[in-house]
């Protein structure tokens, strides 16, 4: 639709204006505000008055400025060449913004979130005559060396197909099929656009089973994650959300990663786009960029494309989903979110409820968590979105009112603890407070691989693992003395799996991930020392003795020396560990 | 549609400048005027008194009613027929110039030394521009403080936002006034320019941190921007941007190293829920307004160092907790934004430990990759790690011994609680004048730790106790 006035500013209050005049407005329109044409949306109508928040800094803009409409919802462009750009909230592409205005962001500038210019090979997969629906595959580009674009008839067209282009090199404006609605004819090009608050259309849910491998062991093997889960990961700062965010987003087994910077450091995006590429995906040999998306509306970017920032975000996600991808999206932080929404909130002067929170703050966490799932897509594929969501609790409480509203709608719970880190022992995630109702659905790809090991296993050390926080509280009072051998074991094979297994370094180059196998092998080797060590206390072995076999250094120090891809060191642990225990 | 934008601008030009005699409502820092023009938001307004004195304010909330106008250097004298207003159509802009090193200004750049006001031709917008976060270049280049603690355990970056978080009578001034002394780079020459924000301080403060500049001779390297105790509190708000302003041409523009301080972060913030609360606005924790975090943010993040420009800007943030509590709003959310904190402690101040700070809750961001072989030394990062997880366990020993006593602890626990003190008193504490290269720091780490049996360091490679343990 062409670009039309649809009325004037009335009044200016940071990145909320009140328009009047309006005539022709729709809610959630995208609008231009002031011949410095800043980006906005429209979030109420009533009369002929408009509130609009605005996606950048609104310095200068006056009353009596003209507010422009384009008539379309506040959409993203989706096509090939997404894989490996950076965008702002609002799907403006952060390098092309550095070229037209420099290392500071200017305001009103523009540029298509797209590349225009770039060629791609492009393949046919459908045939003149050919009756086409929503989600069928129009042919696909290769994206980058390991993702396979499906190009997609958008979910709301469907007709015969007209003319189809023929395989070659073209830009992403090329018409590659003419399509046939009954009344009209209608240009398919590679790209299309949605709006980013309506989730997109799929064929049906499918019950969640298989494990979002994430290579760091706390997470697969104590609380496990399934794919197209929801996961909230909160933490007071310095506990280690972000390290934890990206080591998921390095080494995790999904397909895409989209990333999404919503108002934290600047320099952290800059540690991604730095690393990234340099690191190499253990499962596909290609470097870690070509599967990642990122988002960046860094803290001092403007407030309200924070706030939609987290569904540009989803939604970018939902479209790898539809061409029958696992994706995982990281929200670094969903707090941020929370809070720009509170900040609108209170500059539209609503009443607010909790902490000056909006009323409707759950039902906009309902909302988002709510579009993560294991999908059949409308082309009859698999595909998934996991939503890992980062809270920065104000002051590490997790009682306020967004961990709160959150833990209601995600299904995975990883705190991180203080102690922990401080400690310095990460990821710092509390085994205490952690839960993961996802344990009966991975449960059967577990055993598929281990047996019945991984669940018997899983339940012996959390049985311990409890029964150690017991009897550190009786050590708190009378020290560990008072307690008898058989029980200050417990407590030492607590210290030995926190140190050996819990604790991942993230820099270390074997232990920065764990292959499943790697994994079921060190538990099996702890539980082993467990068990034979238990034995041997109970025929009369002291725990000084039993405290000084070598091979204990050994097993605290497997993570290290161990590569995931020569498991054989292991064995040889283990069988020496057989033997020590033996010669006591 | 073109036609109307520029004679919008064309309209927009012709009001600059205009002036209105008389205001409607004067509230604390904040002035109503009705019935004005069309002003923009954050617009520059001169307020004129009658005796014809300026002062300097900007719009806050704008519409075709009334406009909402806080004034920088306060409203007492000002009255309701008698006050004039200029609305000058633009934001505020500083003059910022390399001459400017060596001066002391006020919270708007007005010089307070008795010199002449800067000459230069580039006028910069104080709010700034967000910088693209793709054209920031990662900060990785290790700075030496000489101070063991921060260099070994939390260490600084050219480049990084590093707070300082202490309370009433902590030497926090100390301590700032001393990494702004001793800050090198290894193996280069580079002193930093140094920009001073005081944000509502004392008096007295500000001239230990003038006559410590002074004798260490670098006080021509040093741009001071003072708003003290006694100046309008409003003016604070303005303080950090106006120096940071500065900070930026020098860093950006000029290519120097510019190290930022600004103290004390915790009366910015109170003067910002002063405004908020004049102006009715809903609050969210403990009073202080909603957007408290993004307004923060706006500052710290005036920080780093930029693709293709040699300068950078490390910042050097103070804070007083208030009550030391450290999930009070503003720490809370200073270290959400921060790349790390380095907190102080009361007891360990109390026990005479000069710099006091509590070796658990610090923390550097941007320590793991500007440490290490080719950096400082191969074996620091295990090291650093072994000292976090050996100390955090002295902590639980002597937990454990103030209720069962030190007599009834295991040989090994006693052996931490000897690391304990030797860590405390001789890697924590130095002299505030002392300055211990990095080596130095970190043999002194080597020495405590060989105070615990080897099979104790987890965290460290058999090649790096080969090498040092017990040496």
């Amino acid at each position: 639709m062409e670009e039309r006035s649809i009325g004037l500013v009335k009044r200016v209050n940071g990145p909320v204006i009140e328009a009047d005049g309006i005539t022709d407005g729709m809610m959630m329109e995208l609008v231009r505000v002031s011949e410095a044409r800043l980006i906005g949306e429209i979030i109420k109508l009533s009369g002929n008055n408009a509130i609009i928040q605005v996606y950048e800094d609104t310095t200068g803009v006056a009353p009596g400025d003209i507010i422009y409409g384009s008539g379309l919802p506040l959409s993203v462009e989706l096509g090939p060449g997404l894989i490996g750009t950076i965008y702002d909230g609002i799907q403006r592409p952060l390098e092309k913004l550095a070229e037209i205005s420099g290392s500071h962001i200017k305001r009103g500038i523009q540029s298509p979130s797209i590349d225009r210019e770039k060629l791609w090979n492009y393949t046919p997969a459908i045939n003149d005559g050919d009756f086409i629906s929503p989600g069928t595959v129009l042919g696909t580009v290769q994206e980058s060396d390991r993702i396979l674009h499906k190009i997609l008839c958008p979910p709301d067209l469907s007709g015969t197909v007209n003319s189809v282009l023929n395989p070659g090199s073209y830009t992403v404006d090329t018409v590659i099929a003419k399509i046939n609605d009954g009344s009209t004819v209608k240009d398919l090009t590679m790209i299309h656009r949605w709006p980013i608050r309506k989730p997109r259309p799929v064929a049906s849910r499918i019950p969640l089973r298989i494990p979002l491998i994430t290579g760091q062991r706390v997470i697969d093997t104590l609380f496990p994650l399934a794919k197209g889960g929801t996961v909230a990961i909160p933490g007071g700062f310095g506990t280690g959300k972000t390290m934890t965010q990206h080591a998921i987003a390095k080494w995790c087994d999904a397909d895409i990663i989209v990333y999404i910077g919503c108002g934290e450091r600047g320099n952290e995006m800059t540690d991604v786009l730095n690393e990234f590429p340099k690191l190499v995906d253990p499962r596909t040999g290609s470097s870690l960029m070509e599967r990642t998306l990122l988002i960046a509306n860094t803290s001092n970017m403007p407030v309200s494309a924070r706030e939609a920032s987290i569904y540009t975000g989803v939604t970018l996600a939902e479209y790898y989903r539809d061409q029958g991808y696992h994706v995982a999206v990281m929200a670094d932080s969903t707090s941020r979110w929370a809070e720009a929404l509170r900040e609108l909130s209170g500059r539209m002067e609503e009443m607010p409820a909790e902490e000056g929170f909006p009323a409707y703050l759950p039902t906009r966490i309902a909302e988002f968590y709510e579009r993560a799932g294991f999908m059949k897509t409308l082309n009859e594929e698999e595909g998934s979105v996991t939503l890992i969501g980062a809270v920065s609790p104000p002051g590490g409480d997790f009682s306020e009112p967004v961990t709160q509203h959150t833990k209601r709608f995600v299904r995975c719970f990883w705190g991180l603890d203080r102690h922990l880190a401080n400690a310095r022992h990460y990821p710092a995630i509390s085994w205490l407070e952690s839960y993961s109702e996802y344990l009966d659905e991975v449960s059967p790809w577990w055993a598929e691989r281990a047996g019945d090991n991984w669940f018997r296993n899983r339940s012996r050390i959390m049985e311990l693992l409890q029964r150690e926080i017991k009897l550190q509280q009786v050590v708190k009072l009378v020290g560990p003395d008072a307690l008898p051998d058989s029980q200050r074991f417990v407590i030492e094979i607590c210290t030995l799996f926190k140190n050996a297994f819990l604790q991942q370094s993230a820099f270390d180059k074997n232990d920065c991930y764990s292959t499943v196998e790697k994994q079921l092998r060190m538990m099996d080797i702890i539980l082993k020392y467990a068990e034979l060590g238990e034995n041997s206390i109970r025929k009369g072995t002291t725990l000084v003795n039993l405290r000084r076999i070598k091979v204990l250094q050994d097993i605290v120090k497997m993570k290290l020396t161990v590569p995931n891809d020569d498991l054989s060191l292991l064995d040889r642990i283990e069988a020496r560990l057989e033997r020590s225990i033996e010669k006591l | 549609m073109i036609k109307t934008d520029k004679l919008d601008k064309i309209h927009k030009d012709l009001l600059k400048g205009r002036e209105y005699i008389g205001v409607h409502q004067i509230d604390g820092p904040i002035i109503i005027i009705r019935n004005t023009h069309q002003v923009g938001y954050r617009e520059l307004v001169e307020c004129i008194d009658q005796n014809r004195q300026v002062r300097l304010g900007m719009v806050l909330d704008t519409s075709k009613t009334a406009v909402a106008v806080q004034v920088f250097e306060g409203t007492s004298g000002l009255t309701l027929p008698g006050t004039r207003m200029r609305f000058k159509g633009e934001p505020l802009m500083i003059p910022v110039d390399v001459s400017m090193l060596g001066r002391v200004f006020n919270g708007l750049g007005n010089p307070i030394d008795g010199g002449p006001p800067p000459i230069s031709a580039i006028e910069k917008d104080v709010n700034g521009l967000p910088v693209n976060p793709t054209a920031r270049e990662y900060p990785r280049d290790f700075i030496q403080t000489g101070i063991s603690v921060i260099d070994a355990m939390n260490t600084l970056i050219r480049g990084q936002k590093l707070p300082i978080f202490s309370g009433n009578g902590l030497p926090h001034n100390q301590l700032a006034a001393q990494i702004a002394r001793q800050a090198t780079l290894r193996g280069e020459k580079t002193d930093f320019a140094v920009v001073f924000a005081a944000l509502g301080i004392k008096h007295d403060i500000a001239r230990y941190f003038i006559d410590s500049f002074e004798s260490s001779g670098v006080l021509d390297k040093v741009a001071l921007f003072l708003s003290l105790a006694d100046d309008p509190s409003i003016e604070r708000i303005i303080t950090p941007r106006t120096a940071l302003t500065l900070a930026e041409h020098l860093a950006y523009d000029c290519g120097k190293h510019v190290l930022v301080i600004m103290t004390d972060m915790s009366n910015y913030c109170e003067s910002l829920r002063e405004i908020s609360t004049i102006r009715g606005e809903i609050p969210s924790r403990k009073g202080y307004p909603g957007y408290l975090y993004s307004d923060l943010a706006e500052l710290y993040e005036r920080s780093g160092m930029i693709k293709g420009c040699s300068g950078s800007i490390t910042q050097l943030p103070i804070l007083t907790m208030p009550n030391d509590d450290i999930s009070h709003p503003i720490p809370d959310l200073t270290g959400y934004i921060t790349e790390g904190q380095i907190v102080f402690d009361r007891d360990m101040n109390s026990r005479g430990i000069y710099p006091p700070v509590a070796g658990l809750p610090s923390l550097s961001r941007l320590m793991k990759d500007g440490i290490g072989e080719d950096m400082t030394r191969i074996d620091h990062p295990h090291l650093a790690s072994q000292l976090f997880a050996s100390y955090s366990y002295v902590k639980d020993v002597r937990n454990l011994a103030s209720v069962i006593g030190d007599e009834e602890l295991t040989a090994l626990d006693k052996q931490y609680m000897e690391f304990g003190d030797e860590f405390e008193r001789r890697f924590v504490n130095q002299r505030n004048d002392e300055n211990r290269d990095i080596e130095e720091s970190l043999d002194i780490a080597w020495q405590c730790l060989s105070i615990l049996p080897p099979e104790e360091l987890t965290r460290i490679t058999e090649d790096e106790l080969d090498e040092h343990y017990g040496r």
